[in-house]
């Protein structure tokens, strides 16, 4: 069972090591002449102004602390989903109560305007 | 326990699978060139090597060579890390895929698939979300305001949609009673699961567009208002890494898709695999996945190259209030099927 499992070790050991030799061909064969122009922001040719990391909407926090609530529960259908057959009409019932709670949760974030953008 | 010979193995089996994609990423990128530029009514690359073939050989050597920049006020380790960050879930996503049965070679079988674990599509999903995170932290490392806006945007698109793909995720599961991708192929052998499950189907081609952040979703690039998005400070081989895992990604989407949908490995035509000297190409293999994968990335191209950006507001709109209730839609209407049919 255990077993199954290390052959990901190795793919990803080698992924990693893809990921940093790509990294170091272009540290070894790249030029290198910073100027205090090439090392600035690329704001499309114009002078840079401000910070370069400003303040975010909190829509997008709203949006994350949705996200894990929601994919949390999508990872509950598909463990369910594997032992269905099994669980038969009552499975299929206890999954719908689930679904219907978060699925009211999910329509008052929506009434609330969670999930509008302008 | 484990033998050195079954290390070998695995070593060389994911030393094929990472070459295949990385191959892949190089002639995917002319295959979409191409492509686009038939569809455009162009040529398209044509001058390395015969039809274009050494042009991504050339552009590796061009990126190979270029001199790379770190932004002043960047913070240097996560921004050399990120790329790498990036890369890596790309490079093993596809490592649950089964290619094919197994073969004989030198009167040894060896299995098509590098392992075939029980729970290979929570494997994929876990995977696929380790890569927001090296888009959300080269946009912030690059002290950039185009790339910290082009990272937030990412970030957020790609969990919006990693709720629908995970609801795509599940028709099939239920179809097949397993997460194993060889029993969700096996499953396959009578009828492939995009007939039996077509909203599965469109939603997983939807989703699985955002998530790689391809056109008509990329907003997070969107060259007219965030110059190049979050990669926009990265030049050289850190932009080469970010572009490989951008096409990887779009191979192992595209593989995870045909196996879910259209049967894997499995040939449609296996009643011609008698047929004498040609009869192999009709036997199932990975050949028919190549050719499912080589499909569903024209596909993608040709997505790119008719349909307009869609908006920002519309794109999270489409996200949570049509597709995130489509999918559980689905989910309860296929698992009420099967359990009212008697599975």
């Amino acid at each position: 069972m255990f077993e199954d499992y290390l052959p990901l070790l190795v793919i990803l050991a080698l992924a990693v090591l893809i990921g940093f030799i790509v990294v170091l061909l272009g540290v070894l064969f790249g030029p290198r002449r910073p100027t205090p122009r090439k090392m600035a922001p690329y704001e499309s040719g114009m002078v840079p102004y401000g910070p370069g990391r400003r303040r975010m909407s909190v829509r997008y926090y709203l949006i994350a602390v949705l996200f894990i609530l929601f994919d949390i529960e999508v990872v509950f259908v598909v463990s369910w989903a594997v032992v269905l057959r099994k669980l038969g009409t009552l499975g299929l019932l206890g999954m719908l109560v689930f679904l219907v709670v978060l699925e009211v949760a999910h329509l008052y974030a929506w009434k609330k305007g969670a999930l509008e953008w302008d | 326990m484990v033998t050195a010979a079954q290390i070998w193995e695995w070593v060389i089996k994911s030393l094929i699978i990472i070459l295949v994609l990385t191959g892949g990423f190089a002639y995917v990128t002319l295959y979409e060139r191409k492509v686009l530029a038939r569809i455009q009514a162009r040529v398209g690359p044509n001058r390395a090597g015969p039809f274009g073939l050494l042009q991504p050989v050339a552009d590796g050597i061009k990126l190979i060579f270029k001199e790379e920049l770190t932004p002043a006020g960047a913070d240097k380790l996560l921004f050399t890390l990120a790329p790498v960050i990036t890369v890596i879930p790309a490079l093993v996503v596809t490592a649950v895929i089964p290619w094919g049965e197994s073969v004989t070679l030198f009167g040894k079988t060896y299995t098509l698939y590098l392992t075939d674990v029980n729970v290979a599509i929570l494997y994929i999903m876990a995977v696929t979300s380790i890569s927001v995170y090296g888009i959300a932290l080269a946009g912030w490392s690059s002290n950039n305001k185009y790339a910290t806006l082009g990272g937030l945007r990412a970030t957020a698109q790609m969990i919006s949609y990693e709720l629908a793909l995970g609801l795509s995720f599940v028709g099939p599961i239920l179809l097949t009673g397993s997460m194993s991708m060889l029993e969700i192929v096996r499953a396959q052998q009578k009828l492939w699961f995009i007939f039996l499950q077509p909203a599965g189907f469109v939603l997983f081609l939807a989703a699985s567009l955002a998530e790689v952040n391809r056109a008509p979703f990329d907003m997070p690039e969107a060259e007219q208002e965030l110059t190049a998005g979050y990669h926009a400070e990265y030049s050289g081989m850190k932009f080469a890494l970010f572009f490989m895992a951008e096409y990887i990604k779009m191979i192992a989407v595209s593989m995870i898709g045909a196996t879910l949908f259209l049967g894997g490995y499995l040939s449609p035509l296996t009643m011609l695999s008698g047929l004498p000297v040609i009869g192999w190409l009709f036997a199932s293999g990975p050949h028919w996945l190549f050719l499912k994968v080589a499909l569903w990335l024209f596909f993608m191209i040709w997505v790119r190259a008719t349909l307009p950006r869609i908006r920002y507001d519309r794109l999270m709109q489409l996200g949570w209030k049509i597709m995130f209730p489509l999918g559980l839609v689905n989910v309860i209407v296929t698992a009420a099927v099967i359990v009212l049919a008697g599975g």
